[in-house]
């Protein structure tokens, strides 16, 4: 029974490293940039859910939900017009460069809200669990269903719309796309509105299993970016796949072995090179003949 | 002449495509080879297969007993294969001559290099030479010219000492000038290695004597002289088949 | 600045070394002179960041393997020395201070070869390099590197950072490892037996930055490079690009190694706050800022960035992190070649603008048909 309350714990958490990932994985497939600032819209969105609580009350999370995503999306589109635009296809500079900039937003947040973390109460409907001879808690519950939803809404996306038809064009080849006429600055635009907008919603899912604080993006990233790695550049399916291993991994390691939790990112880490070994370009792959 | 290259039952698949079909290749040695056929027919792909970049669903290849398959690309290159590549990649923020330096550094004994390079050793000063490219030595090989490139890549090539050279399309994108000279220096070249050589342009091709292999839609065609394969009626079918007239000149200048 | 500078006037080819001397001397002679035992100290913890610099700017800079847990290596090399340190203290059969504290009754089986000074000098440069040639070779023999490899090695500190905090007994948890008295029979409360721990700081950099040095000068420097440019060429060339990386990325770790090893008697503590994620970004800033592709904007980088943190913290910690981050923005969009590169721009402005108007430089043509003259002074870009 121990192990239902824990496959439940880590796949809830796989879902929340699903939505962070799905951002990270289109912007890095498609823009050739890695956004480590990308953990803050994380926090914006947890940030958007904490503001909006004395406003709207205790449903607050359902609203929140929408406004995060917005907020989130935003910040994400104003930090690629300013500064990530012009480091496409360099990501190691990104990387650094956004590092910076996450280190800055972090201390905003810290001059706006205080260091100390911050609660953000559930609605009611969220509190409790469904009884199961092991209780399934609702919040988790919730959050793996939120992901599932916006990963279909991302997979409907991707291929029926011709907007997402586009974006999937650019990533495969920017070029050529362009000179199909396809607007690629607006589709990269597009696409990290999106992909941060879904961190915000991880922000705020973030939010009913835990404590918000400035650094709460720092937390996941890391994780969020194995997710990448291990899934593959830009591939919905592993990105999904290796999410929910990751997370149940690691919940497992937890529970099961004497002191795991802090065994547990090493044993992630370890399989995650084990993995590499096997399949070095993660786990989806279109096979090309060009030399690098 | 001795067997040097063998391959046989060659298959290649790319996520379902067949790029080379039960394809039977040999190349004995001090020959200069020449691969044709029109595009897609898997010439890149039979050399990317030779010196292990892409790895084949079956078959064997052969190299002077040795078999290539399932070998790393250095360790080919350590038994005596080298490539150059359709687009010529140097090392643009090294000097031609530490291009070539570098090129040649494998055989050496590894204390060599902790050390700094002190003078020019042979195989180097001798590339150098060959390819002409002595006045340039001390320039970044980023300032090089297309054609210069391809002949630097050829040096450093010749720098590694290799028994079998694939040059693959060495001629493409370069002015009539730089066409001639590569001529020369194939042809030079091919005075002491084993050459295969991957080209799309017939008129470079008639100028060597020498044998044709003609592949198609991943499967070999013919093989023969120049003159025998541009006489043979499936390869105007489908490498000259395009344009009649073309073919019909061709036909007559064979005879 | 990358690859060996052509052969130039004499004046040029001095520069380099005579630099080296300057500031040897001025390190050796000048600041023990000068600065108040405590300054004295600061700067020899920031010359401890210093020789992680050079390691960095050799993997980074020349192999281009951004890595984002050098924390790790350094960590390895000062718990290693300090581990030997503690157990010195507590003396034969006694136990380190924290574990009384956190209830280990008995000396647990992991630390006691770390009583022998010459196995704890090994393990310093063992462990980090260990470590990195098995993470080396099993990623980079599989093609996994640029993003990849860095988002791997900032994985690796933050699983490491967990494992210390995790395991309170044996490592001193989130306090790590403190109250350090001697030093292989240095007092290290006796400024003038800190003055000598400083001076082996000084001589350690210097020689680490020597073998960094005739290491990219060398063939290996050159295969380094190309490596970094075109990796999949390298192949071609006959050699294995991942032991190329491997190597160097375990000179970068045995260095980290041995400048934690210093850190610990020198700080007088080490814990994983100086070792994480962004511990190990914080060792990248200077060379970024620096100049990732010189080794001594390397090292002028890692000193001057901790020098502008000590003195910014000083005032307020929430400024240095606004400070720090926007330097990486700033020199990220403006500078990325660092402090170096625009030292070198300058030069050759000055250089260029001394001469006569720049001739126009011939296009290369073949040999043949016409003689090129080759502008020897010309540096590559």
């Amino acid at each position: 029974m121990a192990t239902l309350n824990q496959l439940v714990i880590g796949a809830s958490i796989g879902a929340v490293l699903l939505l962070i990932a799905l951002g990270l994985t289109f912007t890095f497939g498609q823009m050739g940039v890695i956004n480590m600032a990308h953990g803050e819209f994380i926090m914006a969105g947890a940030y958007t859910a904490y503001l909006l609580q004395p406003l709207v009350g205790t449903q607050s999370v359902l609203v929140a939900l929408p406004v995060a995503f917005a907020v989130a999306g935003v910040l994400g589109l104003i930090l690629e017009r300013l500064a990530i635009r012009h480091f496409y296809g360099r990501p190691l500079d990104t990387l650094l460069l956004t590092w910076g900039i996450s280190l800055v937003l972090q201390q905003v947040a810290r001059d706006i809200f205080g260091a100390p973390n911050v609660q953000v109460r559930a609605p009611g409907w969220l509190t409790g669990g469904l009884d199961l001879g092991v209780r399934l808690p609702y919040n988790r519950v919730f959050i793996m269903v939120l992901a599932v939803g916006c990963v279909l809404a991302i997979w409907l996306y991707l291929t029926r719309l011709r907007h997402g038809r586009r974006m999937r064009a650019v990533m495969q080849n920017r070029q050529l796309a362009a000179v199909s006429g396809v607007a690629t600055e607006r589709v990269d635009q597009l696409t990290f509105f999106i992909g941060s907008g879904l961190a915000g919603v991880a922000g705020v899912a973030l939010t009913l299993i835990g404590p918000v604080g400035p650094t709460l993006g720092t937390n996941y990233i890391v994780d969020a970016f194995l997710v990448v790695v291990a899934g593959g550049l830009g591939q919905l399916r592993g990105a999904v796949i290796a999410a929910f291993a990751l997370g149940i991994l690691n919940s497992f390691v937890e529970f099961w072995v004497d002191n795991g939790a802090s065994l547990a990112k090493v044993v992630v880490f370890a399989v995650i090179i084990g993995f590499l070994q096997l399949r070095p370009q993660g786990m989806f792959v279109v096979r090309t003949r060009a030399l690098s | 002449m001795t067997e040097l290259l063998r391959v046989r039952g060659l298959n290649v698949v790319f996520s379902g495509f067949r790029a080379i079909t039960e394809l039977d290749f040999t190349v004995s040695g001090g020959e200069l080879r020449f691969l044709i056929g029109p595009n897609g027919a898997g010439k890149t792909t039979l050399i990317d297969v030779i010196t292990g970049l892409t790895r084949p669903a079956s078959g064997s290849v052969r190299f002077a007993g040795t078999e290539l398959l399932g070998r790393r690309e250095h360790q080919i290159v350590r038994l005596g294969i080298g490539r150059t590549f359709q687009t010529s990649v140097v090392f643009e923020q090294l000097t031609v001559l530490e291009n070539l330096d570098l090129a040649a550094t494998f055989r050496r004994p590894l204390g060599t290099l902790l050390r700094r390079r002190r003078g020019i050793a042979d195989q180097v000063a001798e590339a150098l030479e060959t390819t002409g490219l002595a006045e340039l030595a001390d320039r970044p090989a980023g300032v090089l010219s297309h054609g210069q490139r391809q002949w630097l890549e050829i040096g450093m090539l010749l720098a590694q000492r290799p028994s079998l050279l694939l040059l693959d399309e060495p001629v493409a994108g370069m002015s009539r000038d730089e066409r001639a000279r590569t001529g020369e220096l194939l042809r030079q070249v091919a005075k002491e290695h084993t050459v295969i050589v991957v080209e799309h342009d017939m008129d470079f091709l008639r100028r060597f004597a020498s044998t044709v292999t003609v592949l198609h839609e991943g499967r070999l065609l013919c093989e023969g002289t120049v003159a025998q394969v541009q006489a043979d009626p499936r390869v105007q079918e489908v490498y000259l088949g395009r344009t009649r007239k073309e073919s019909a000149e061709l036909v007559k200048e064979a005879s | 600045m990358v690859g060996t500078a052509p052969a130039g006037p004499t004046r040029r080819r001095l520069a380099g070394p005579a630099l080296f001397v300057a500031v040897g001397l001025l390190l050796v002679a000048v600041a023990p002179a000068v600065l108040s035992p405590f300054r004295l100290d600061l700067l020899g913890k920031y010359l401890c960041y210093a020789i992680v610099a050079v390691g960095i700017g050799l993997a980074w800079g020349r192999g281009g393997m951004l890595t984002l847990g050098q924390g790790v290596f350094f960590g390895l090399g000062g718990y290693a020395m300090g581990m030997h340190l503690k157990l010195r203290e507590a003396g034969p059969g006694g136990l380190p201070d924290f574990m009384v504290w956190s209830g280990v009754e008995s000396l647990p089986a992991l630390w006691r070869p770390f009583a022998n000074p010459v196995f704890a000098l090994a393990m310093v440069v063992l462990l980090p390099v260990t470590v990195a040639v098995l993470l080396g070779l099993l990623v980079f023999r599989q093609r996994v590197r640029g993003a990849y490899f860095a988002v791997l090695s900032q994985a690796l500190a933050a699983a490491f950072v967990i494992l210390l905090v995790g395991q309170q007994g044996l490592t001193g948890g989130t306090n790590g490892l403190t109250n350090f008295q001697m030093f292989y029979g240095l007092d290290l409360y006796q400024p003038g037996d800190k003055r000598i721990l400083y001076l082996v700081v000084v001589g350690v950099l210097g020689a680490m930055f020597l073998l960094a040095w005739q290491l990219s000068r060398s063939r290996f420097g050159q295969l380094l490079v190309a490596v970094r440019d075109g990796e999949d060429r390298v192949r071609f060339l006959g050699y294995e690009p991942a032991v190329v990386k491997t190597i160097a990325f375990a000179v970068s770790a045995g260095m980290a190694g041995i400048a934690g090893a210093l850190f610990v008697p020198m700080v007088g503590l080490l814990s994983p706050a100086n070792l994480g994620i962004v511990a190990s970004l914080e060792l990248l800033v200077g060379v970024a800022i620096g100049g990732r592709f010189s080794l001594a904007g390397a090292v002028g980088g890692a000193l001057l960035v901790n020098y502008a943190k000590t003195i910014f913290s000083e005032e307020s910690a929430d400024n240095w992190i606004y400070l720090q981050g926007a330097m990486f923005v700033v020199v990220m969009l403006w500078a990325p070649r660092g402090l170096a590169g625009l030292a070198a721009d300058l030069r050759t402005a000055v250089r260029h603008r001394r001469r006569r108007p720049p001739r126009s430089v011939p296009a290369p043509l073949p040999s043949g048909t016409a003689a090129v003259v080759a502008n020897r002074a010309e540096e590559p870009a």
